[in-house]
């Protein structure tokens, strides 16, 4: 286990590189989803205010 | 449009229809990402016996030539779809290029780390001007331009017309970048896998090759879809459909946690 961690005395450069793959594209997946949650709740929120403005005076100017 | 187009494309392609598919295609997507992937990456750091003259350091090359790959695939797929969006103007395909723009800088960032990680080792250098580093920096530029011109104008429809002419103006430098290695004198090695004709590498190094870039396939196809189901919903914000969608996530999230009541009171007050 520790040869396959020293990878011949280049772990210092094989293990970064690994790890630049999976961070990046980890990221690259979590953005939309956190970005959808975001615009959801601003689109909810906006919804709920119509509504009420709606309520206070049912026909519009 | 054109009427050789068979219908079921038209109907794909309308914002609901599509954002529903996707949902659907997207969690298979990422399943076979990650299966193929942990398998590649089995045959590639364990199963694989180290080069005879590289040691184990060619180790990144599973994960640095796929990257190369899907940066270049990923850049002539935005550039058709920015021409089918400028031609016939189908929204779907201005989402699909612009969408697929961060995924190619992505994959385009990690070629040039693991690639830098690789040359320290073997070439004495993280860096050197050559033409395939170079026009593969180019590349970086070229996605982070069409981003930045996307972003840089108020209505976003009006900035994905701009990026989609900076795509497609800059898909030159694709065969650029792919025949570098045989038209300059460069440190880069040449290609070794090779659809005609034998590839110049053992089997034994070749299939966790191709099976990380199969791996890299369906990832980019899941991260594109929840990219562009979002992009739909903030497009198509004023849409029953998505004002559905809103209710819906709405009642699920209040149900699970009281954030999205907060959210709510914090709005009216």
């Amino acid at each position: 286990m520790s040869a396959f961690l020293a990878m011949g005395g280049y772990a210092m450069y094989v293990w970064p590189a690994y790890a630049v793959f999976f961070i990046v594209l980890i990221a690259d997946y979590l953005n939309p989803s956190l970005r959808r949650r975001r615009n959801l709740r601003e689109l909810r929120s906006r919804m709920a205010r119509q509504a009420a403005r709606q309520q206070r005076n049912p026909t519009p100017p | 449009m054109a009427n050789w187009i068979p219908l079921w494309v038209h109907k794909l392609s309308s914002p609901p229809n599509f954002y529903r598919f996707a949902g659907v295609v997207r969690p298979w997507a990422l399943a076979l990402a990650l299966i193929t992937g942990a398998v590649a990456l089995y045959g590639g750091l364990v199963l694989a016996p180290a080069d005879y003259q590289q040691g184990d350091a060619y180790r990144i090359i599973f994960i640095h030539v796929p990257s190369a790959w899907m940066s270049l695939f990923i850049y002539g797929v935005m550039a058709v779809a920015s021409f089918i969006s400028l031609v016939w103007r189908i929204k779907l395909a201005e989402v699909v290029a612009m969408e697929s723009a961060p995924i190619g800088a992505a994959f385009t960032f990690i070629t040039l780390v693991t690639g830098s990680l690789w040359g320290k080792p073997m070439w004495g250098t993280w860096w050197t001007w050559d033409a395939r580093l170079t026009s593969e920096l180019v590349l970086l530029f070229l996605y982070l331009g069409v981003i930045g011109l996307y972003h840089s104008f108020e209505d976003r429809r009006q900035g994905a017309r701009a990026a989609a002419f900076l795509a497609i103006i800059g898909i030159i430098n694709v065969p650029i970048v792919h025949f570098s290695v045989n038209w300059w004198n460069t440190l880069h090695q040449g290609s070794t896998v090779r659809i005609l004709g034998p590839s110049k590498i053992s089997g034994d190094m070749l299939w966790p090759l191709l099976t990380m870039m199969a791996a890299t396939k369906f990832y980019y196809i899941a991260s594109l879809f929840g990219r562009v189901r979002t992009d739909l919903l903030s497009m198509e914000s004023g849409k029953d459909w998505v004002k559905q969608i809103a209710d819906a996530y709405g009642s699920a999230s209040a149900a699970s946690a009281g954030r999205a009541g907060a959210a709510e009171k914090e709005s009216k007050a």
